[in-house]
């Protein structure tokens, strides 16, 4: 890697940011839950239940201590792994995480491969041939893409590879024990159904963003050095362009990783989406401060290998920072 | 034999003509510079020999570059003769680079494309060529990125990918624009210096007409896509035929006739202003450092006067003229307008605001494209506390437009109807509507043609007659502010270095870095003698 200092102290910086910010996002998340209406424990017994039976439950759920000790110990389970207990299930929060967390992300990940797999060619296409019927008929089906929700084509999916042809259960998930090739494809449909807006949003990116560089002087350049379009385009273009293509994909993840609560929905699957969902209804804080906060957590990692990206695409963001 | 002889090249872009019978000979080692003004179609001509004209252009004629018409070449055969058989240089230094490589791996790029050697090879040919244009390997190693660099050394980079591979035809479209003079001075000597080592030809394009008639061993001249005229520099010069030909060298040469001033009475008063700025922390927890763009300026203005600023770019004019026109505030030291300071209490002074105003340089960028003439115009109107209203509102504005040489009828019309030339006519006219005390002129007249940018001076020359106007005029043209202006100030790393009568700082500069400027800027010769030589 050239300029190795310059990348380390770069990564230093975010790396520092990275820690204010988690521990910012912390506080706020802790105390924007604890000043919401409602309380889990009158919650959890009923309305007409008796004050002394709430205020045992409050203690036995460790409701009844200061504030900021309750954030502290919160803080510092989170730092060692102890996520607390639900109010509700009364079993550990983080196993219920990570069990959830072994079916979101495996999903997030496939969907975003697919997403950046069916993005990158057909932007690209896109804007090698713009204003050509080629460019024309991508935008057109990224509009659509972008228009129809992605339940909607969940459902159509369901239909047609589930009920009418048969290759995949409707809905459900296999679990990773059955093996890895039987894992993925009970997440296909749902991956494909989370991935094709993303695609064609990140499409759209990557034709608008690989259109402003084909612009650029440096590109003519290319061109009198003895270039073909093509070459330029790969060799000076592409890399160019990956800035904004890169923010979009970083977007993305988050979103894909908590928000594909409707998709679970649809197939039936026992994600991160679903999981907050549920907390939410039970009052069950201590689930939904915990969800939060490991979604927040990863948007800023992902935040962070993104802004790492940015300065290994762009020499000039290494020595800015 | 010549090396390029393009013959009655027309072409057009889409059935808009854009050049005309155009025919002209390159031969090995000759520089000819093809000039005109925009439009001319002098840059398009150079891209139809590199075969990079724009989509849907359509050429007929004949380019041939010695035995080979590349006209009738195939994209593929044309990207085998581009950075081989032709080089190109560009304007803009600064986006010319892609700014995500290294020096070496683009300089590189034009023989590993050609497949003239291997990496290694390659690499050390970019080395050579690198140094051979000026950049030393031990102070510009090949692992330099393009912003690494200044513009001129940029520039000399991309005169590496060019000439790497030694093509027998080198064309540079406006090199030096975009740069200093005392950069432009060293890059111009590069370009000969080359052109003779290795016989090659030099295809300029410019619109500077003292780089031409010191650089080129023949001239081009273009209007509407034509030819008008070509010759021997020396030749040329002498024996003018065309009437556009006079047109562009007078105008290049253009001298303005300032009424004398009246008053003596000092108006703007710069007192010991300093600028600084921060610059990013070196640390994480380490106290930002500082940049003193402007350090201990003094200068006065009285009423009347005209008074001008030059130096290359980062040497402060623009801050300091942001600090005059009370838009930041200043380290130390004060500004005043008549006694009262530009910027007091955290803000700019209103009532010193109404009495300056400015015209920029960008006469496409300085106007709202949905705002009509009469808007834009009295938009300084906002300044006062009892703006004109109703009919004295519309004879101010009719007045004013024209001074500035349009007419009131102008008033209903947007910017895009009007030419680059008459959008900075419209720009003065907005400065000069509310009748200010001092108008700033930023680079005011830098991207307009020649003959357009006699006409605004002679508008300024009229205005001062008519207004008895003061201002202040920033300009890194050395010739424009030697004649529009009665005082100058020369400025270098953020010091006035010299202050005096303009004729005075020009005829016999003080100090090294005025007598530098003034020998680096490229001079038109006196061709009022030689015309009557010719005569006679």
């Amino acid at each position: 890697m050239p300029n190795l200092p310059a990348m380390l102290r770069y990564t230093l910086k975010r790396l520092l940011s990275l820690c204010i910010s988690l521990a910012v996002a912390s506080l706020v998340i802790f105390f924007v839950i604890e000043v919401a209406p409602g309380d889990p424990a009158t919650f959890m017994l009923g309305i007409n239940s008796q004050p002394d039976t709430i205020a045992a439950l409050r203690t036995e759920l460790g409701l009844d201590v200061p504030k900021w000790q309750r954030y502290l110990s919160w803080v510092g389970g989170l730092l060692t792994g102890d996520f607390g207990t639900s109010y509700t299930y009364r079993t550990p929060v983080a196993q219920m995480i990570a069990d959830r967390l072994w079916v979101s992300l495996p999903l997030a990940l496939y969907a975003l491969t697919l997403s950046t797999a069916i993005a990158f060619p057909t932007g690209i296409y896109a804007a090698a041939r713009r204003g050509k019927a080629g460019d024309t008929a991508v935008m057109g089906a990224t509009q659509l893409g972008v228009a129809i929700p992605n339940f909607w084509f969940a459902m159509m999916l369901v239909l047609l590879f589930a009920i009418n042809l048969r290759w995949f259960s409707a809905g459900g998930f296999v679990g990773w024990d059955k093996g890895l090739g039987a894992g993925l494809w009970s997440l296909t449909l749902p991956a494909i159904s989370l991935a094709l807006p993303q695609a064609a949003i990140l499409s759209r990116v990557m034709r608008s963003a690989l259109l402003d560089v084909l612009g650029e002087d440096f590109m003519r350049t290319a061109r009198a050095k003895g270039l073909t379009r093509g070459q330029a385009l790969w060799r000076h273009g592409l890399r160019n362009a990956m800035i904004p293509v890169l923010t979009i994909i970083g977007l993305q993840f988050s979103f894909l990783l908590a928000g594909a609560i409707i998709i679970e929905q649809v197939f039936y699957l026992p994600g991160l989406g679903r999981l907050v969902f549920q907390s939410i209804s039970a009052r069950d804080l201590i689930v939904v401060e915990s969800v939060v906060m490991l979604l927040v957590f990863t948007v800023i990692m992902v935040n962070f290998a993104v802004d790492l990206a940015y300065a290994l695409v762009d020499p000039r963001l290494r020595s800015r920072t | 034999m010549s090396l390029l002889s393009v013959q009655n090249l027309t072409m057009g872009i889409h059935n808009h003509p854009v050049l005309r019978d155009v025919t002209f000979e390159v031969a090995r080692g000759e520089v000819v510079a093809i000039t005109g003004e925009s439009g001319s179609g002098k840059s398009m001509t150079a891209f139809s020999v590199m075969g990079l004209a724009p989509d849907g252009s359509h050429a007929t004629g004949r380019i041939m570059l010695d035995d080979t018409d590349l006209l009738t070449r195939t994209e593929a055969q044309m990207c085998a003769l581009r950075g081989n058989a032709i080089g190109m240089v560009f304007q803009e230094p600064m986006t010319a680079l892609n700014p995500v490589k290294t020096i070496g791996d683009q300089v590189a790029e034009t023989i590993l494309i050609h497949g003239a050697g291997t990496r290694a090879e390659a690499m050390q040919t970019a080395a050579d060529t690198l140094t051979r244009v000026g950049l030393p390997q031990d102070r510009f190693p090949l692992g330099r990125f393009p912003h690494e660099l200044s513009g001129g050394q940029r520039q000399r980079v991309v005169i590496a990918m060019a000439i790497a591979l030694r093509p027998a035809l080198l064309i540079a479209d406006e090199p030096t624009t975009a740069l200093d003079v005392t950069t432009q001075a060293q890059i111009l000597k590069l370009l000969a210096k080359l052109a003779r080592e290795d016989d090659m030809g030099l295809l300029m394009i410019t619109h500077d007409l003292a780089v031409v008639s010191e650089m080129a061993d023949r001239i081009v001249v273009m209007q509407h896509g034509e030819i008008v005229e070509q010759g021997d520099t020396a030749h040329l010069l002498r024996n003018m035929r065309h009437p556009y030909t006079k047109l562009l060298f007078e105008a290049s040469s253009h001298q303005v006739d300032l009424p004398a001033r009246k008053s003596d009475a000092p108006l703007l008063k710069v007192d010991h202003v300093s600028r600084d700025y921060r610059t990013p922390r070196k640390t994480v927890f380490g106290a930002p450092g500082t940049f003193r763009a402007v350090n201990d300026v003094s200068f006065e203005i009285k009423k009347g006067e005209r008074v001008g600023l030059v130096g290359e770019s980062g040497c402060g004019k623009s801050t300091l003229t942001r600090a005059i026109l009370g838009l930041e505030d200043v380290q130390s030291g004060t500004i005043t307008l008549n006694g009262a300071p530009v910027f007091s209490a955290g803000k700019a002074n209103l009532a010193v605001r109404r009495n300056m105003q400015v015209v920029f340089q960008d006469p496409y960028g300085s106007f709202n494209p949905r705002h009509r003439v009469s808007r834009l115009i009295t938009e300084p109107f906002y300044l006062l506390d009892n703006p004109p209203k109703g009919q004295a509102r519309a004879d101010l504005i009719a007045e004013t437009l024209e001074a500035v040489g349009l007419s009131a009828a102008d008033a209903d019309k947007y910017p895009h109807q009007f030419s680059g030339g008459q959008r900075q006519r419209i720009a003065i006219a907005r400065a000069l509507i509310i009748r200010p005390e001092i108008i700033v002129f930023d680079e005011a007249v830098s991207a307009l043609d020649v003959s357009v940018r006699a006409q605004i001076l002679d508008l300024l020359a009229d205005l001062c007659r008519q207004y008895e106007l003061t201002y202040l005029f920033i300009s890194h043209d050395l010739s424009v502010v030697r004649t529009v202006t009665d005082r100058v100030l020369v400025m270098q790393s953020g010091q006035i270095v010299e202050h005096g009568a303009t004729e005075q700082v020009f005829s016999d500069p003080q100090h090294p870095y005025t007598q530098t400027l003034i020998a680096a800027a490229p001079s038109l010769p006196d061709l009022t003698d030689a015309r009557d030589e010719a005569a006679s």
